[in-house]
């Protein structure tokens, strides 16, 4: 009989886990004109155009871009709201 | 057709009567592909307790899957149902009100064609719905960043391949009217 081992327990600080940010990604597609996609993030987001000509670019050459960050509320009701002018959009924690 | 600014923050487009037919058809398509309200099945009891019932599984038609996509990545179903339960139905609502501005905007030039002047409202509806129709027609004919109209292929998707063009450069037109500092 041997008595229960002390756990090991690796030292998690569970504060970090909540408060990491969430982020809004809108990924490259074959369909959106690049102007159009530039033109929504002015619209939606408030950006200048040369901040969202370069989240554009970043999309269409990497593939996809964090276009904003917040709660996890806030990321959906971006999310939705891109969703409503087409563009393919995901949220999730950074 | 293109559209160009107007004094007063206008936009005008001419639009012959073929124009504004396959515009109209296309539109008809999308509102018939977006369903309607009533489609929706309606769980009685959620619908008592005013709770929201909408659909949970992401459409099978791909075209359809483009315009109301998950709002979360593969690795997440459970959060993109529930997303989806609550929002889809809105997503819905709001496109077809964009294809509804659009077909009023339309219906008047069917017979003979003209000009149409899109007031600030019209014009994000119209700007939507271009494309809307977009994405579902280069969803059908599976575009890729590739695809070019060649009138010469005997590829049978090149009369749709030209109307998807046809579109996109509208778009590009509508855009440029709207974003003058753009280019």
């Amino acid at each position: 009989m041997t008595a229960p081992a002390e756990l090991d327990l690796p030292d998690v600080d569970e504060s970090t886990d909540e408060d990491r940010p969430w982020v809004a990604i809108v990924w490259n597609d074959p369909v959106n004109l690049m102007s159009y996609v530039t033109h929504i993030l002015m619209e939606l987001f408030g950006y200048s155009r040369e901040k969202a000509t370069a989240l554009m670019l970043d999309v269409h050459e990497k593939g996809r871009a964090v276009v904003s960050s917040g709660t996890r509320e806030q990321m959906e009701h971006d999310v939705s709201r891109l969703h409503g002018k087409g563009l393919w959009a995901t949220l999730q924690q950074d | 057709m293109r559209f160009s600014r107007k004094r007063h923050g206008g936009i005008e487009a001419k639009l012959d009567r073929i124009e504004a037919g396959v515009l109209t058809s296309l539109v008809g398509d999308l509102l018939a592909l977006l369903g309607d309200d009533d489609q929706a099945e309606q769980d009685p009891l959620a619908a008592l307790v005013g709770m929201p019932n909408g659909p949970v599984e992401r459409p099978s038609d791909p075209a359809l899957a483009r315009l109301l996509p998950d709002a979360y990545g593969d690795d997440d179903e459970e959060a993109a149902a529930e997303f989806r339960r609550y929002t889809e139905a809105d997503l819905r609502a709001g496109k077809r009100e964009s294809a509804t501005v659009v077909l009023a905007t339309l219906a008047p030039l069917l017979d003979r064609g003209g000009k149409v002047l899109l007031d600030r409202e019209p014009q994000d509806a119209w700007l939507a719905c271009l494309n809307d129709l977009r994405l579902v027609l280069g969803t059908r004919l599976e575009v890729t960043e590739d695809t070019e109209f060649d009138p010469g292929s005997d590829d049978p998707r090149q009369q749709a391949l030209h109307v998807y063009g046809w579109l996109g450069w509208l778009q590009e037109s509508l855009l440029a009217s709207l974003d003058p500092g753009a280019r």
